[in-house]
């Protein structure tokens, strides 16, 4: 799964290009609290350790929808303001994508569980939090952004497809986009058929040109091509972490922008397809 | 946005199985709503169920996607030859050039909350029969979709509530931009379920009766459900003079309240203002405008600001809520086709149950049923969470 090399890969050549500008990242697991703080624990093997989330208050929204607001939303709106922060970036004014292999897992268990009672009953705060969307709505919330918002399911590929879809999104409206992606876990007794092993959340801010915030530059390439590149050396925890949580699938690909070295990160999409993505850094 | 061509749609609802179904209905004036008896729920609501989910025939092999939503999708894809169809489309560009979009709100819900039901007493687990992943998880959907198409080009499930199968069409029109796929199948399913019944009856958003879209006495909606599909593919030289083409897409977000719609409507406005914008169109091309229209004092409310903001009282325009429910999940892509069948019929739905028009919607809104020359139509999905769509759609020649 992690698949890092150094190569130029023969096949990319003569596939239509997507091309898209890394300007922020957001980034909050395990013993992972914000994109910068985590760099260092990326790229040195032995230094990350598996320590409990420290998810912030989302002061951006109102009082009344800070009390509402679940953990998936709270993860949702850490991650996706401290990307436009480190990209300078005005979150009313960029798309955002959001992907999630589950949506609000825990709100799922209690609601049904609350509907199979002889007396079935449902809040109406926690109806509108389960729909999948719910934290597209709260970011739109707190960031009065007018602007598209789309949110996608893929199962265990839920974070590569979103980056997909986000990506050309950019070069296709040739607008900023910000990429969202969350999991968290199932309680007891869906955890057993859907194993989850911790909250997880990470934000890309993607643009369709070179700036002065530009990070790295991505080449994204879909194919069903079995070749393969050569392993990294990423944390064994951590690729541990990227195996039993959906969204840490990004770790390979933000393991490449902590390096800030050219490389190409092969990442599984949907059984059969993969992601070649080229990092260049800027 | 380069214009797509539907080359092929299918339809499946309360209304019956199959286009025509929905078509005559709507030009015979007669509702698929019903008092609901849903799994012997005892709510006081009507409801546009499908009937004969049970006794549709799931490929064996495909058994652990067995659920209502599935169901629903899989009786979707046998009417009006879409199966064959996507064949074709299959010969034409190949399978993994074929991208599948498919939106839901639900999923496999029903699936879960029945399991719920039958927790095993000592350990809490669910039925050994019940599959997770085939049945709630949102992607199951496309999962089960692509395994009966035999589809393997991009995949994904759009679940931005109310408003997932309109935003299929743009995420459809921008991988086809992108060279990621030719052609595209897009649309998806809804299906009724607990969490849906008792959590708009907790909103206060149920009608008691059969709704009534744009009626000074409406109080709220009626859930539906069903499944719609479309063969979405560019520009070929098919010279169907019926044919009809997505020419616009606009989506955009209300920023203002989970399940409320902003009040002015702003994200509606700008929803229909981006997909006149995408198609190069002004608001005086549209013949007709489909609305979303689900009966709800506020969204009826501000829809109408929207539309009379942008349009004026006098475009056409009418919801067709009264025949179908909201199909929540599955609004989008019923809406879009039954903008097709306008185009392709000269036909303008009116609004059924709608008894007086509300004095204070402004807008051009329709009761009775009309023929006119319909050559644009812009057809509205707005969802929770503020998430809007809007899309343009017109005669190809």
């Amino acid at each position: 799964m992690v698949s890092v090399g150094v190569t130029v890969l023969w096949f990319l050549e003569g596939r239509p290009e997507l091309r898209v500008y890394v300007e922020g990242i957001g980034l909050m697991g395990p013993g992972l609290n914000g994109w910068k703080d985590s760099m260092a624990l990326l790229t040195h093997p032995g230094r990350w350790a598996m320590a409990p989330l420290c998810v912030p208050d989302p002061i951006q929204l109102p009082a009344v929808e800070r009390r509402r607001a679940g953990q998936t939303v709270r993860l949702s709106l850490a991650v996706g303001f401290e990307a436009h922060a480190n990209a300078h970036r005005d979150p009313s004014r960029t798309g955002t994508v959001f992907t999630s292999s589950g949506g609000d897992n825990p709100l799922l268990h209690m609601n049904c569980e609350a509907l199979a009672s002889p007396t079935p009953e449902l809040s109406p705060t926690r109806f509108h939090n389960s729909v999948h969307n719910a934290p597209a709505g709260y970011w739109g919330i707190a960031t009065q952004s007018h602007e598209s918002s789309t949110s996608l399911c893929a199962f265990d590929a839920s974070f590569a497809v979103g980056l997909l879809h986000a990506a050309v999104q950019v070069a296709i409206d040739r607008k900023a986009v910000a990429l969202i992606a969350y999991d968290v876990p199932y309680l007891a007794p869906i955890s057993q058929l859907r194993p989850i092993t911790s909250a997880f959340a990470t934000a890309l801010l993607l643009a369709p040109d070179k700036t002065a915030n530009s990070m790295a530059c991505l080449d994204i390439v879909r194919t069903d091509s079995r070749e393969s590149v050569s392993l990294s050396s990423m944390d064994p925890g951590l690729v541990e972490l990227s195996r039993g949580v959906p969204a840490a699938r990004a770790l390979p690909l933000l393991f490449a922008f902590a390096l800030a070295t050219a490389m190409t990160v092969d990442m599984e999409e949907l059984p059969g397809h993969r992601l070649l993505i080229q990092v260049f850094p800027c | 946005m380069q214009p797509l061509i539907l080359t092929h749609v299918s339809l499946v609802n309360s209304l019956g199985e199959g286009v025509d179904a929905t078509l005559t209905a709507l030009r015979e004036r007669r509702s698929g709503l019903l008092p609901c008896s849903f799994r012997l729920s005892e709510m006081e609501t009507w409801v546009g169920q499908v009937s004969g989910v049970e006794s549709v025939r799931f490929p064996p092999n495909l058994a652990d996607y067995d659920c209502r939503n599935n169901r629903l999708a899989l009786l979707g894809i046998e009417q009006d030859g879409f199966f064959s169809a996507v064949k074709s489309a299959i010969a034409r560009h190949g399978r993994n050039r074929i991208g599948l979009f498919l939106g839901t709100s639900t999923s496999g819900l029903d699936a879960t909350e029945l399991a719920y039901r039958h927790r095993d007493p000592e350990s809490g687990a669910l039925p050994l029969s019940y599959s997770y992943r085939k049945t709630q998880n949102t992607f199951s959907l496309a999962a089960f979709v692509k395994e009966v198409l035999d589809l393997d080009g991009p995949t994904a499930v759009v679940s931005s509530a109310c408003a997932s199968t309109a935003k299929v069409f743009a995420e459809a029109s921008r991988m086809i931009s992108a060279g990621l796929c030719d052609a595209a199948v897009v649309g998806g399913a809804d299906s009724l379920c607990m969490t849906t019944l008792y959590g708009f009856n907790s909103l206060g958003l149920l009608s008691r009766e059969p709704c009534r879209p744009f009626d000074a006495e409406r109080d709220g909606i009626s859930i539906g459900e069903g499944a719609g599909f479309a063969l979405l593919e560019k520009d070929t030289s098919i010279s169907d003079p019926k044919a009809v083409k997505l020419f616009g897409v606009g989506e955009s977000s209300d920023a203002y309240h989970m399940s409320t719609p902003h009040p002015e409507g702003m994200g509606a406005y700008l929803a229909m203002q981006r997909a006149l914008e995408s198609a190069g169109l002004k608001a005086s091309d549209m013949d007709y405008l489909h609305l979303h229209g689900t009966a709800s004092k506020a969204n009826d409310a501000s829809e109408d600001k929207a539309v009379t903001a942008l349009f004026g009282s006098k475009t056409p325009c009418s919801s067709t809520k009264g025949w179908t429910g909201h199909g929540l999940g599955v609004s989008g892509i019923t809406n879009a086709i039954v903008a097709m069948l306008c185009i392709q019929h000269h036909f303008l739905p009116g609004s059924l149950q709608t008894r007086s028009v509300d004095p204070l919607l402004k807008s051009g809104y329709l009761i009775e049923n009309g023929t006119a020359c319909v050559d644009y139509v812009m057809s509205n999905s707005f969802g929770f969470g503020g998430s809007n769509c809007s899309l343009v759609f017109g005669r190809a020649t």
